[in-house]
């Protein structure tokens, strides 16, 4: 088993691989009519497929890939907007790399930066902090993106901002929840989901309780999960013992790094910061009911939907998505991206055509990149 | 984008602000330490902590720091987030 030398510890892989197969042998479970269990992660769909863990677990687990890539949820209207504020004079758009190359309806943050809008590319909101301090005459907008693990880093910043009284900051909150997408999707008839993986540092913010409706409303196990492989194989056993005994709980595999109340002072500074918007739209799912926030009126001087009445500030609108692009089937599970008429062909990470392609987290982009390395050896 | 990346904090830079310097794979990195702080602000020196978009946001052990920085590796991302924090300094200074 030469696929073993990619673990840190392979005699532990092994063993887990070995036990998750007897586990679905109790179960019953085959290629024909598998168990289907989601990783709401893109870090955890990133180190399945690095990892080759699809391939590595027995054809009896079938893994749907969820919409855990703040990147590839972005709806094209989000990033026109993005665009919209960038291409002002006096704005100094900052952003993480990742979101550089998602497709807009007229071009992306990085052709945007091309053609002269001044575009950074920070690691850090601070980063756009210091900006605003450093250049007073101009206006610094900071792209906030991504889930619970990252709002706390925007919620801070802006009390920040506050207590400094800097008045040429803002953020443009695309913010986004895990809870909702999953009711979502555990509400649609088409979608078949027996059990969950859970991202162990959303939890590491928010503990693990907001997924207690997953087993008491929908009978579903859900296992907050580290993202290190080891981690991974574990909590798929873990999933895969509760259908086995007929239970449906949440379990916490990562409790090394995840609380199970989550970090406080995170928590207070989200809820200080933001509000539920009444809905939030995400590429290929569509408008998911209290999935977004936005900042409170309290902070509507940080708020650049407000300073420069854009997005949801501008009233309702509509952008279509790409024609031909399947991004909407491959994320709710209904289709492999290989399957997508357009994968590798008019869609490649080097021009994404969609947005699982932009990020190795996208569950297209790990296609494309380790389809063709993955193991191919079965487990044993 | 949701992983942090393991650092030891080393020094505070400046309390009122929460900002502490951090040590992140050789590479010094100022963060906020608010999230980790829950008594006084000093005692956060010599902790590791799992950082992410500039935040220190858990409180790990060493041996946890070394596995995810392993783990982290593996999967392209340490490199990643070390490129992210120099493009950060880059766009400080306008030369991005
Ligand atoms: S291959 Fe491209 S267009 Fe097709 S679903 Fe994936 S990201 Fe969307």
């Amino acid at each position: 088993m030469k696929y073993a030398d990619e673990f840190r510890d392979p005699k532990a892989a092994k063993a887990l691989l070995a036990k998750i197969g007897a586990v679905v042998d109790q179960i019953g479970a085959t290629a024909e009519k598998p168990v289907h269990i989601m990783e709401i992660c893109g870090g955890h769909t990133h180190a399945i497929f690095r990892y080759g863990l699809d391939k590595l677990t027995p054809a009896g687990i079938e893994f749907i890939h969820g919409p855990g890539c703040p990147v590839c949820v972005l709806p094209m209207a989000r990033v026109d907007e993005c665009v919209q504020i960038a291409e002002r004079p006096e704005v100094i758009f900052t952003t993480f790399g990742d979101a550089m190359r998602v497709p807009g309806t007229r071009k992306s943050l990085m052709q945007a930066k091309a053609d002269g809008a001044d575009i950074r590319m920070v690691y850090s909101p601070l980063d756009a902090l210091e900006l605003a301090r450093r250049n007073p005459d101009r206006e610094v907008v900071f792209f906030g993106l991504g889930f619970e693990t990252t709002t706390p880093s925007t919620a801070f910043s802006i009390q920040q901002a506050a207590r400094e009284g800097l008045t040429n900051f803002s953020v443009f909150c695309n913010h986004i929840t895990v809870p909702p997408p999953i009711k979502a999707l555990l509400d649609d008839p088409h979608m078949v989901l027996d059990g969950f993986v859970g991202p162990g540092h959303v939890s590491m913010v928010i503990g693990v309780h907001p997924y207690d409706f997953i087993p008491r409303d929908y009978g579903k196990p859900i296992i907050v999960a580290g993202f290190e492989p080891l981690d991974l194989l574990q909590s798929v056993l873990m999933v895969l013992e509760q259908i086995r005994d007929g239970r449906a709980e949440v379990e916490n595999q990562y409790a090394r790094v995840v609380p199970e109340h989550g970090n406080p002072a995170s928590i207070a500074a989200i809820a200080d910061v933001y509000e539920p918007r009444p809905s939030f739209e995400w590429r290929g799912l569509g408008e998911i009911e209290e999935s977004g926030l936005r900042i409170r009126p309290a902070y509507a001087a940080y708020d650049a939907e407000e300073k420069f009445g854009i997005g949801y500030a501008a009233g309702p609108r509509v952008v279509e998505e790409i024609e031909g692009c399947e991004c909407g089937a491959v994320m709710t599970g209904r289709m492999k991206p290989v399957h997508c008429p357009q994968f590798g062909k008019g869609c490649t990470p080097e021009m994404p055509l969609g947005a699982l392609m932009v990020s190795s987290e996208g569950a297209c982009a790990a296609y494309y990149q380790y389809g063709g390395a993955r193991a191919v050896e079965p487990a044993e | 984008m949701c992983l942090g990346i393991p650092g030891q904090i080393v020094a505070v830079t400046d309390a009122a602000r929460m900002m502490a310097m951090a040590d992140v794979s050789g590479v010094r990195r100022e963060v906020n330490v608010a999230p980790i702080a829950t008594g006084p602000i000093e005692d956060v020196v010599g902790q590791w902590a799992l950082i992410h978009v500039g935040f220190a946001m858990a409180v790990i052990d060493e041996d946890e720091a070394a596995k995810t920085l392993e783990a982290l590796r593996g999967l392209g991302e340490a490199q990643e987030t070390l490129e992210a924090m120099a493009a950060g300094d880059a766009a400080l200074e306008g030369t991005q």
